[in-house]
């Protein structure tokens, strides 16, 4: 089945000054999405902006999938006042999302900014079974805590400007969280999603304290598909040791190794 | 009706192509389109050893169009022949290999080692690399240059040789005359058109490379005045590209004198829109009452 497919704006909901809530149908048949996979949008009938638009897979629904997405540049401008009833051509889902946790592994699952819109549907896909970390700017970019309550084992929530949660980032709370429950997380799993340099900290984090963590990666992306080769960050493959001996890494693509990356495979540039 | 060209003696269903760099191996694709309604699918461009290709940011989008410095990444000749080839020759259509090299040796044994490989039905030479004896100036820039390199590939293969002619040169028809009396069987054209962005909030050029190659609509009527220009100049049929989003701008190219045409940067919005484009070329025909797509070919050039 191609991945390709119209779908249908049911409702794209203000979720506060510049984050929305795309909710979509799909009118073709659609494969069933992955935690951390993300789709292709097309903002635009014509030219310019010319190029598909990358989000997450926020929530998988009854009728088809939320995105969650904020307004940043012309595209999502013109995707922000787009109505419901309005067709849009889509490809997805893409890419590779999170491995599952095993039955004996803890996830702890962190968000920082609007990387909540990747780490949701995981979350609901391990109920009660995730310490969620989610870290934003201030108390008004930050969303969905009543759900993240309800699916999460425990929530810790921090802001940059102390508005709600601990002023502290998501670093500072992954070491109180670890540190609060010494056993239970001796076998845990970190997946992330936020700004590169905070998962860049992470993974610094994760290495020195011996936790496995996927990291959800951006890079400027054209196609979506594996073919234009834009998109890549430089990994190693962790599975295989074959081409790693110089332990550089190879570039990989964001849009088909990724978006997720083990996080000791990636080799930060 | 009649939809059938031959490109230097490579016979085609259609003049629908893909462009290289926008098509992967092909297999990236076939979940979206049927590859058998396709003229022919050439591949990314290789080169004799694998090569890494730029640091990111490789993309940029620009108006109408956008940037790319991928620096030329492949999986190197040897590994597409043990790996891509296999799925490609299950397809009805014709591969074109498209190959470069960063020295004339280096593109004569590419050329040689691609000869004779079976499922490989033509190769298109990229000539818009830079050359690692001349200060890495493009090849494809400077005539003798050209005639050099293009001569040296002539002599390693029998296959159709389509050389890829650059458009940041001042005068595109000189350099078709040369390729053309080098020995190309055909000539495509056009590659990017060297470009730069800069972001004015960090002050610093939006790609880690500084400039990169342009394509998409904003470059369709530069490439199809070169098409133009290169037709009045040279015997050899021209592959036409740049641009071509739809089959009203590939049927334009074919007018100005192109015998086949490339769909790139289209693949990448939709990627079943080559397909799309080789039916639309049809259904312009049946609209217009053409019986045969070689009464279209430099149309334009009647008036």
């Amino acid at each position: 089945m191609s991945r390709a497919f119209r779908a249908e704006i049911r409702e794209n909901l203000p979720l506060n000054r510049n984050h929305k809530l795309l909710t979509l149908a799909p009118l073709d048949p659609m494969s069933e999405p992955q935690p951390g996979q993300f789709y292709m949008v097309e903002v635009h009938e014509g030219f310019d902006p010319l190029l598909k638009r990358a989000f997450s897979l926020f929530r998988r629904t009854p009728q088809g999938m939320q995105l969650m997405y904020r307004l940043q540049g012309r595209g999502t401008a013109i995707l922000g006042n787009m109505r419901p009833g309005s067709v849009i051509n889509m490809l997805g889902p893409l890419g590779r999302g999170y491995p599952l946790p095993a039955a004996g592994e803890t996830p702890i699952i962190i968000a920082g900014g609007i990387g909540i819109a990747s780490v949701f549907s995981l979350i609901e896909t391990v109920p009660a079974r995730a310490h969620v970390i989610y870290g934003a700017r201030t108390r008004d970019d930050l969303f969905m805590l009543n759900e993240l309550k309800e699916i999460s084992k425990g929530l810790s929530v921090c802001t940059d400007d102390g508005t709600d949660g601990q002023q502290a980032n998501v670093l500072q709370m992954l070491d109180q969280v670890l540190g609060a429950h010494p056993q239970e997380l001796a076998d845990a799993v970190v997946y992330a999603c936020g700004p590169r340099p905070m998962l860049r900290a992470l993974s610094v984090m994760t290495k020195a304290k011996d936790i496995k963590a996927y990291l959800s990666l951006e890079e400027h992306m054209a196609c979506g598909i594996g073919a234009c080769l834009g998109c890549v960050v430089r990994a190693k493959d962790t599975g295989t040791a074959a081409e790693d001996k110089d332990r550089q890494g190879t570039y990989q693509r964001v849009c088909k190794e990724g978006p997720v990356f083990d996080a000791d495979g990636i080799v930060w540039e | 009706m009649n939809l059938e060209v031959s490109i230097g003696g490579l016979k085609m269903k259609n003049p629908v192509m893909t462009a290289s760099g926008t098509f992967g191996y092909g297999e990236e694709y076939e979940e979206f389109l049927d590859l058998n309604l396709l003229g022919a699918i050439v591949v990314k461009g290789l080169s004799l050893q694998p090569k890494e290709g730029n640091p990111p940011p490789r993309v940029v989008e620009t108006a109408a169009g956008m940037l790319n410095a991928i620096g030329l990444q492949n999986i190197g000749i040897e590994r597409f022949v043990s790996e891509k080839i296999p799925f490609l020759r299950t397809l009805n259509t014709p591969v074109i290999v498209n190959f470069f090299g960063d020295s004339v040796d280096e593109y004569s044994e590419a050329a040689s080692r691609l000869d004779g490989v079976e499922g490989i039905h033509a190769l298109e030479m990229n000539i818009s690399c830079p050359n690692k004896q001349a200060g890495w100036a493009a090849f494809g820039t400077d005539p003798k240059v050209t005639c050099e390199v293009v001569s040296a590939v002539r002599k390693r293969t029998t296959l159709p040789l389509i050389v890829k002619l650059s458009p940041n040169v001042t005068d595109i028809a000189l350099m078709a005359r040369v390729a053309e009396d080098s020995g190309a069987d055909a000539l495509s054209l056009i590659n990017t058109l060297t470009g730069m962005a800069i972001d004015i909030r960090t002050r610093s050029p939006k790609l880690a490379n500084i400039r990169g190659g342009l394509s998409g609509p904003a470059i369709k009527p530069v490439a199809v005045r070169m098409v133009y220009d290169v037709f009045k100049a040279v015997k050899v049929p021209l592959v036409g590209m740049g641009g071509i989003m739809n089959a009203d701008d590939a049927v334009e190219f074919i007018m100005a004198g192109a015998s086949a045409v490339a769909v790139g940067t289209a693949n990448f919005i939709n990627p079943s829109v080559a397909g799309e484009i080789a039916l639309g070329i049809a259904a312009f025909m049946e609209r217009e009452g053409i019986g045969d797509i070689r009464l279209l070919k430099g149309a334009a050039h009647a008036v």
